[in-house]
């Protein structure tokens, strides 16, 4: 690294203009932000685990309770959302890959729109949930009400559904800000592949909140579906 | 500088599996197989998120560096699983003390 300094002298050699001048090359500089962003994604790692934790000790004192709530939630809508959110994901791995072989602005921008309209159904979908969770009354709080055998565990359920969807809909919401972000410059042609860092780690973000549901559908939509009152 | 630059095919071949494994799992929780029901939902679910962190995120491509920085993530999420586990599990064993 040293012996690269000294060969280019800082300010006499031209340099990539989005090379900053305390990186050796645009390579380094590019490992030293997903290093970084992989940092970030396993204090979130930690961040969603706690709630993961509580869902774990609850349902482990409630499991009979836990399928019955989880019964009532809509498998097809959570289906469609796993499904919207992988495809969402190849979308958005084909925006990185567009930037990466120096595709002109159009495909990137297309395939980092496409990526914010999935985004933007989900939450769509998830809209559309909670408004008949709300309508049926089964929101935690003085107005809930159970028609199962477990109530308690019910409640326990839902405040657990609703703390994790909803910090995991916090991080959609966030994901497409950001993307209009990257799109905004991609637009003004900031991306080839000599520097595609922003897109890269954009995308590592919102690979990382679809993984989140990758284990939140399952655990949240699919426990109940054999289960029988009584 | 460019990273590796992987084929489509292999986004399209890695979509396909993360596709397939959800239909597996939805399909898998409508039959009664007991605790066994856990084991392939988690099991399902583990390996679409390696699927994702390997090739997606690129990781398969990254630094060793980047290998061990993803691996302490889910190291400290299994410690703090396993750790708070190890108490909820055993209230009761010894008797006179909490369920």
């Amino acid at each position: 690294m040293r012996s690269a300094l000294s060969e280019q002298p800082h300010g006499h050699t031209p340099h990539h203009p989005y090379l900053q001048h305390h990186f050796d090359s645009m390579g380094q500089q590019m490992e030293a932000s997903t290093l970084g962003m992989w940092v970030f994604l396993v204090t979130e790692i930690m961040f969603f685990g706690g709630l993961f934790m509580a869902y774990l000790v609850y349902r482990h004192q409630s499991p009979t309770g836990f399928q019955e709530a989880s019964h009532h939630l809509n498998i097809y809508w959570g289906a469609a959302n796993t499904a919207i959110l992988i495809i969402s994901s190849l979308t958005m791995a084909f925006a990185v890959r567009a930037a990466q072989t120096s595709q002109p602005r159009a495909a990137q921008v297309g395939w980092l729109i496409a990526t914010m309209v999935l985004g933007a159904a989900f939450l769509g979908i998830k809209a559309i949930e909670y408004a008949e969770k709300f309508r049926d009354r089964i929101v935690p709080g003085p107005y809930f009400q159970w028609e199962g055998l477990y109530p308690k565990p019910a409640e326990q359920f839902y405040s657990l559904y609703f703390a994790m969807t909803g910090l995991h809909a916090l991080h959609m919401i966030i994901g497409i800000g950001i993307m209009t972000v990257i799109t905004i410059m991609a637009w003004k042609k900031q991306f080839d592949g000599d520097y595609y860092t922003p897109v890269e780690v954009a995308g590592l973000y919102w690979h990382f909140v679809d993984i989140v549901w990758i284990f939140l559908f399952p655990l949240l939509y699919l426990i109940g579906r054999h289960y029988h009152a009584g | 500088m460019s990273g590796h630059v992987a084929p489509k095919s292999m986004y399209y071949a890695v979509f396909a599996a993360l596709i397939v494994g959800t239909g597996l799992t939805v399909a898998v929780a409508f039959v009664d197989l007991g605790a066994l029901n856990n084991v392939l939902m988690l099991g399902i679910a583990c390996t679409k998120a390696l699927l994702v962190i390997l090739f997606f995120m690129h990781v398969r491509w990254g630094t060793r560096l980047t290998w061990v920085v993803v691996a302490s993530g889910f190291v400290w999420l299994l410690i703090l699983f396993g750790i708070t586990m190890t108490d909820y599990l055993t209230r009761g064993w010894v008797e006179g003390t909490l369920k």
